[in-house]
């Protein structure tokens, strides 16, 4: 695990880069989001004051998925209807990168995918839409327009200042699950599985108050 | 989280006042809770705005009590939740109104859990994440969900008509939903779709008193009325143990009949043909046979009258007389057969031949005294006779105990199943295939 460091290019603390897959992180003392370029970090924008948060998870909770370890170094914040959801970055101790989302304290652990076969279009969604990716056959469940509300830590990708978002989540018969975010172009495919709180075995969790 | 028997947390709550009536309103939910319905004027209010912007200010025209108090903490499945949310709905079936009852259950870390109250049966449900396959089996919808096959039970509307503390969404009275009930004993899947989205969740039938042994609620639960969709039934696999108790005493009793077959002699002791012809006006035709032996330990004896009786019938009056001691048995017999062609085609009522067996009848030697009596009044028309044989034997099998046996065997199978059975009929007498029989479980 290499931990390249270097200064915030905005106030000149310290950053550390926990994880080699990073290529984003957030300056803990000012909040700047800073990519990495080679040996220079540069600030790309700021994180706003991130809304109170319901999630247990947090950066550093550790779990296990799959017989994998994994820790969790980033996040992106999201607003939709039915408030904030977290799409928790986490990294292996194999070093790779997979994503663990937490909406309505319902969790799914995905993978983005590399070569995404061809989605639907936007115009194309509806509750109920069945098709196949990489053969198999998914329905469309729901449809979210979110809103980017910010990030927090390293993440494997530059992700910073997004607007009005379109997600479509997809279920199968056998516990798959998957997103499409429709904020690149192509949309970005994350393919992976619904999974119970207690299968991750997490350490490290969030503290709340009475409980 | 430890499950050690910890005192009890205190919940953590945040007060905030309604803008409506200044009244404190509590949240618990944290930053889940989308919307909060104020105590005092149950104006239903917007969560995720700093000065609880109000949703809806009016009520339902009635107050619900909740049976398990908002803030109480219980256990489910080993994880503590706390009811935070109370909604009443209600589904019109032919202009009659059934109101049910779902708490809101939440656990940071779990999430969100349902109870839901009808009549004092409990449902825990869960939200599943695993798309049900919507199909048919046998002509009826199904959902196939991890396996397990649904059948469809009812589908109806829900409409929200009363709510109480805080929902992860943004709960207005008035709201409806369209819901499709499949079951599998003791467990319910419901789809609720709501136009936007389309949402399972499953049901775990739980019996009261484990909702108040879970809460520690003080009191009893309220009882139960009729039987609810996903009930488990008190009769689950006992027709099948019934009848498989059945085969195997019918099976024993099979044996026994067999070996009691085997050591019979069924020895012809006596055989002998007679003719007879009736004359009018006569009334005294007896005769005696010939003395024959019966012997071995005390049994039965069969008599068989063989005749070759047709559209006629004749009575016989018959003794068995031991030639020793004179002690005689009376018994009679009328024998009738009858046969002819209508337009349903062939008919045939009666039988040539009878038998009859004497129980208990020791060795000795043994004569009968016959008394063959025909119809007086055909006699005066035309001849009327009839050729017959009379043929005794020793010792026969008889079956009177095993088909008594094989009766009273029946007897529990076949109550068991006409129980279970009506346990099903009034099951799915509130679906909406009340009426139809179409049960295999």
């Amino acid at each position: 695990m290499s931990k390249p460091a270097g200064n915030c290019s905005n106030c000149g603390a310290p950053v550390v880069f926990q994880f080699s897959c990073a290529v984003q992180t957030t300056c803990s003392f000012c909040k700047s989001i800073l990519v990495r370029h080679d040996v220079n970090l540069e600030k790309v924008g700021e994180v706003a004051d991130l809304p109170p948060d319901p999630s247990p998870i947090q950066i550093r909770t550790e779990g296990i998925y799959r017989n994998k370890s994994f820790v969790v170094a980033g996040r992106i914040v999201y607003g939709y209807e039915q408030g904030t959801w977290n799409e928790w970055h986490c990294v292996t101790h194999q070093g790779e990168s997979i994503w663990l989302a937490d909406a309505m304290a319902q969790y799914a652990v995905t993978n983005l995918a590399a070569k995404p076969p061809a989605l639907p279009r936007i115009g194309e969604l509806y509750p109920g839409k069945r098709f196949d990716l990489a053969g198999i056959a998914y329905t469309m469940t729901s449809i979210n327009h979110a809103r980017y509300l910010g990030v927090e830590g390293e993440l494997p990708f530059e992700y910073w200042d997004k607007d009005e978002l379109v997600f479509a989540d997809l279920r199968t018969e056998d516990a798959r699950f998957a997103t499409i975010d429709y904020s690149e172009d192509p949309p970005l495919l994350f393919t992976g599985e619904s999974v119970d709180f207690d299968a991750l075995r997490f350490k490290n969790l969030r503290e709340f108050e009475g409980w | 989280m430890s499950t050690a028997p910890t005192p009890p947390k205190k919940p953590s709550v945040r007060s905030l006042a309604c803008p409506n009536c200044g009244g404190t309103v509590q949240i618990r939910g944290m930053g889940r809770t989308l919307s909060v319905v104020c105590i005092q004027c149950l104006s239903v209010l917007d969560a995720t705005t700093p000065g609880l912007q109000i949703l809806q200010k009016f009520q339902a025209k009635e107050r619900f009590r909740p049976l398990i108090p908002l803030g109480t903490r219980g256990t489910m499945r080993g994880d503590p939740y706390e009811a935070i949310g109370f909604q009443v709905r209600e589904m019109v079936v032919e202009g009659i109104p059934y109101q049910w009852n779902e708490y809101l259950l939440f656990n940071p870390f779990k999430g969100f859990r349902y109870l839901t109250e009808y009549n004092g049966h409990w449902n825990d449900a869960i939200t599943v994440h695993t798309l049900p396959a919507e199909g048919t089996s046998g002509g009826r919808r199904v959902a196939v969900l991890l396996g397990e096959t649904y059948k469809h039970y009812q589908s109806y509307q829900a409409t929200t008509i009363f709510v109480m503390g805080e929902f992860p969404w943004k709960v207005q009275v008035g709201e409806t939903a369209q819901c499709h009930d499949f079951i599998h004993p003791p467990r319910i899947l419901s789809l609720e779709a709501s136009g936007k989205e389309n949402v399972w969740s499953v049901a775990e039938y739980t019996p009261g008193e484990s909702v108040w042994s879970h809460f520690k609620l003080p009191g009893s639960p309220p009882a139960t009325e009729g039987v609810f969709p996903n009930q488990p039934s008190p009769h689950t696999g006992a027709p099948v143990k019934a009848w498989g108790r059945f085969a195997l005493w019918f099976l024993i009793l099979l044996l026994i009949q067999l070996v009691w077959a085997i050591a019979h002699s069924s020895k012809t002791v006596f055989s002998q043909k007679y003719s007879f012809t009736q004359h009018t006006g006569q009334s005294e035709n007896s005769f005696v046979t010939d003395v024959f032996d019966v012997g071995g330990r005390v049994s039965n004896l069969e008599v068989e009258l063989s005749t070759d009786l047709s559209n006629n019938w004749a009575f016989f009056q018959l003794a068995l007389i031991n030639s020793q001691t004179g002690h005689a048995y009376d018994f009679s017999r009328q024998v009738s057969y009858y046969s002819g062609r209508d337009s349903d085609g062939a008919w045939s009522e009666g039988r040539k031949k009878d038998t009859v067996v004497l129980s208990s009848i020791p060795a000795g030697r043994y004569y009968l005294r016959v008394e063959p009596e025909l119809d007086t009044e055909r006699a005066r028309v035309v001849a009327n006779s009839v050729r017959y044989q009379i043929k005794v034997t020793r010792d026969v099998t008889t079956y009177g105990f095993f088909f008594i046996g094989c009766l009273l065997l029946l007897i529990p199978p076949v109550i068991i199943t006409i129980r279970s059975m009506a346990f099903e009929t009034q099951r799915w007498s509130e679906s909406d295939y009340a009426g139809s029989s179409s049960d295999d479980s």
